[in-house]
């Protein structure tokens, strides 16, 4: 038998939408503790921010590595939906998806896109104006201007506290970011061909486990910063 | 009992194909579906209509024949078993029934129900067999020793009868159980790992080149299988598959 090689089969394009969702899934666990301090105690988040905006290896390794993979994720994942949808011209009269798999499984492009929208709006609101306090203002102290204490949970009470259309839509975003974590999190397993019969139900419970606690933990934050300054 | 029938009508590849309705009464519960489809065809001769192409061979689920998409699922509401195996009593007097070809670009369709699976043959013949010398000199079976487990797991992959419920059914058309379990079922065998880097890459490649759509492992066509084939025999494709694209 000879070998047949080709340059990216398809198994290879669900690997590379594996292994960044795989990152995606770190980072959202990063992002969680480091939010989660906010709730804590306010200067352990204001240490903890400082350090993750002003660090050279978060900055300017750790930053690039996730832009790449957020873009990547996204592209890909239409580009294959679109590429998918190409494999059927004539659609069926009638298409009893439910029967046979789950709405998370059959919806990633819905929940994947709401999750961008999400992006969109969560961008506006904290990372752009990071970007141009830091690398266009040039303010690298992380100082709120013109005191001697930090800006960062500050900034991040502003955005919640008496802002409930900006809560509901964070609640939304992270319904949707459950929804495709409950698919993504064990379909990325079996991406790169991890399926055990011990492992992989144990996986699935984790799966489940992190869909629901991550984005719970998001929105509770959310929540508490609205609530917890009077209105 | 009495039927409205919605069933997908298509005179030959070229033309566009449409649903039309038929009515069909004295259907017998104790009927198989292909009975209920001579029934239908026996009254559109009678009536000087042409009667509905359908494929159908074995009529015991094993063939891999039968191909219909009867409302909105692969061989049907009952899981495990193939439109011949499926019978009258699933469905009540009064009922729709919308009967559809298995759709999938790289199964275009022939006539009516008929679609063309000739892309599992071409993807079998890229690698889904073991090159042997049958020249007289054949070994006993029982002289190389396999693990019970694995000859269980590949006469399990084995059992795809190559129907073609995988594709009709995924949400992306993809061939990845059938092509897995192709794969698996010589991929566990001793026999079958001298070529098994090759086998992966050529039967992916075929597959990829046959227009089937990317697996986002839905799981819908584990579910649809008429023979229960696993989805873990993709993840070992993928395994073997990336095996060999590392290793090579």
């Amino acid at each position: 038998m000879s070998t047949k090689k080709q340059k990216l089969s398809s198994i290879g394009k669900k690997v590379l939408m594996a292994l960044t969702g795989f990152f995606l899934m770190l980072f959202l666990l990063q992002h969680l503790s480091i939010n989660l301090l906010s709730v804590i105690d306010a200067d352990m988040f204001n240490e903890v921010s400082h350090f993750m905006g002003t660090n050279p290896l978060v900055q300017y390794v750790l930053q690039p590595i996730l832009i790449f993979s957020v873009v990547f994720h996204f592209a890909w994942g239409i580009y294959l939906e679109y590429q998918n949808n190409q494999a059927r011209d004539v659609k069926y009269a009638k298409y009893k998806g439910s029967a046979n798999a789950t709405w998370m499984s059959r919806n990633m492009i819905i929940s994947g896109l709401a999750v961008l929208a999400f992006l969109a709006v969560h961008f506006y609101d904290f990372w752009l104006p990071e970007i141009n306090v830091k690398y266009i203002q040039g303010d690298m102290s992380g100082m709120l201007h013109g005191t001697d204490h930090f800006r960062y949970h500050e900034e991040l009470v502003a955005k919640f506290a008496n802002q409930p259309i900006r809560v509901v839509l964070y609640v939304v975003a992270f319904v949707m970011l459950s929804f495709h974590l409950l698919h993504g999190f064990q379909s990325s397993f079996q991406s790169v061909g991890f399926n055990h019969s011990k492992y992989t139900p144990i996986i699935k419970k984790l799966g489940n486990l992190f869909a629901i606690a991550v984005p719970i933990g998001f929105v509770i934050i959310a929540i508490y910063h609205y609530n917890i300054h009077p209105h | 009992m009495n039927l409205n029938l919605k069933v997908w009508r298509q005179d030959s590849p070229q033309e566009k194909g449409k649903m039309v309705d038929y009515q069909l009464g004295g259907i017998s519960e104790h009927m198989s579906f292909l009975e209920m489809m001579d029934v239908l065809n026996q009254q559109l001769i009678d009536n000087g209509e042409r009667p509905v192409a359908f494929d159908h061979d074995c009529r015991e689920g094993i063939c891999g024949s039968c191909s219909m998409f009867i409302n909105g699922e692969a061989h049907g509401p009952v899981k495990g078993t193939t439109t011949c195996q499926l019978h009258m009593r699933s469905f009540n007097d009064g009922d729709t029934i919308f009967i559809e070809p298995f759709r999938a670009n790289a199964f275009p369709v022939l006539k009516d129900l008929v679609i063309d699976r000739s892309a599992f043959d071409r993807i079998q013949h890229s690698g889904g067999y073991i090159s042997v010398n049958t020249s007289g000199n054949t070994q006993d079976a029982n002289a190389t020793p396999i693990p019970k487990e694995n000859a269980d797991l590949a006469m399990d992959a084995a059992t795809c009868i190559g129907c073609g419920a995988c594709v009709a059914t995924c949400k992306n058309s993809s061939a990845m159980l059938f092509v897995g379990a192709k794969i698996s079922q010589y991929a566990l065998l001793p026999q079958g790992k001298v070529e098994a880097k090759e086998r992966a890459q050529n039967m992916v490649a075929q597959m990829d080149s046959e227009g089937f759509g990317n697996c986002t492992n839905t799981g819908a066509c584990e579910v649809e299988c008429p023979k229960g084939i696993s989805l873990t025999n993709i993840a070992r494709m993928n395994r073997e598959f990336l095996d060999g694209s590392v290793n090579s």
